[in-house]
């Protein structure tokens, strides 16, 4: 399976990304620059995190106007999966591709820990390895994870199973009923706050992230084997 | 050429924590009366007089990429005629 880490000047996450595709899954990866029209060769697309185009304007705007972003919404159409972290979740947001916004973080602070994450729905191509209700750590590192809808969206989200991931007790940034990473309707594009991609080796805390990029592997290999 | 004067605010809906660390500083520093503080963003562009449809370009780039609908409005103030 061959993934693409997207990068814009700014992005800072993506060595972490590539470390766990690589390393950890032992799957294809490559970098795909900002001006890249076409990623047609890839079969999931992962948008790190960092601060893209330095946060200006609001995190995630200027990056949603890149050519890279057209070529995403395109693809997301056709079912790939897109999964978005951090900035890469708040990028997805501003390109309209989730629904809501990420506000500054309630108390106006930079969020550098690791929290306990509860997984509200096993019923995505990005979660189907992890049990609902399990609790794993994650790190977070955001000044702009603070998940925003209204009403109307967020009943939306609920109905139709598109909240995926919680905070565990204490929220760390003052996002809508705890919201940690959630998918758009047809499910096959999910944006997350925490960073998987940097709890993949126990030796370094966690390695809870691991199953969520195993989740999208398996699913991609059970629906080429149907197609062979 | 024309003047664009831009003012981008947080909805009402949205909490703004910004707006409120604001507001109690200056109540600790004797400012009673303040009853609320909201905090938003000004924007400031020239146009070149030659545009048609000066509201028609202005409403498509705030949509586009000035602000964010989902949780801020915008209100604008064009003056034609301004001298460099």
């Amino acid at each position: 399976m061959k993934f693409a880490v997207l990068v814009f000047p700014g992005t800072n996450g993506h060595l972490d990304m590539y470390h766990a595709v690589k390393d950890k899954l032992g799957e294809e990866v490559e970098f795909v620059q900002h001006d890249t029209k076409n990623l047609d060769e890839y079969e999931a697309i992962l948008i790190p995190g960092g601060s893209s185009y330095g946060d200006y304007l609001r995190a995630g705007a200027i990056a949603r106007q890149t050519p890279i972003m057209k070529e995403v919404a395109r693809v997301a159409k056709e079912g790939k999966p897109i999964l978005g972290i951090g900035n890469g979740f708040q990028i997805l947001l501003e390109a309209g591709l989730l629904p809501g916004a990420m506000l500054q973080n309630k108390s106006l602070k930079f969020t550098c820990q690791t929290v306990q994450i509860v997984v509200h729905n096993n019923d995505t191509i990005f979660s189907r390895q992890y049990t609902n209700g399990e609790v794993i750590d994650l790190p977070i590192a955001h000044s702009v994870g603070n998940y925003y809808c209204d009403e109307k969206t967020l009943q939306e989200l609920k109905n139709n199973n598109q909240i995926v991931f919680t905070y565990n007790g204490t929220n760390p940034n003052g996002s809508i009923e705890n919201i940690a990473g959630i998918t758009n309707k047809q499910g096959n594009v999910l944006g997350i706050m925490p960073h998987p991609e940097r709890a993949v080796d126990k030796r370094l805390g966690s390695n809870d992230g691991l199953k969520l990029f195993k989740s999208i592997v398996q699913q991609w290999r059970e629906a080429n084997a149907v197609k062979a | 050429m024309y003047k664009v004067k831009i003012y981008v605010t947080l909805k009402n809906s949205v909490i703004d924590p910004q707006g409120s660390a604001a507001k109690q500083t200056l109540e600790t520093m004797g400012y009673k009366e303040i009853e609320e503080l909201r905090i938003g963003k000004y924007i400031e562009i020239t146009i070149d007089e030659s545009v048609k449809n000066v509201d028609e370009m202005v409403n498509e780039f705030c949509h586009k990429l000035l602000v964010n609908p989902v949780v801020e409005n915008y209100r604008y103030e064009i003056e034609a005629g301004v001298k460099q």
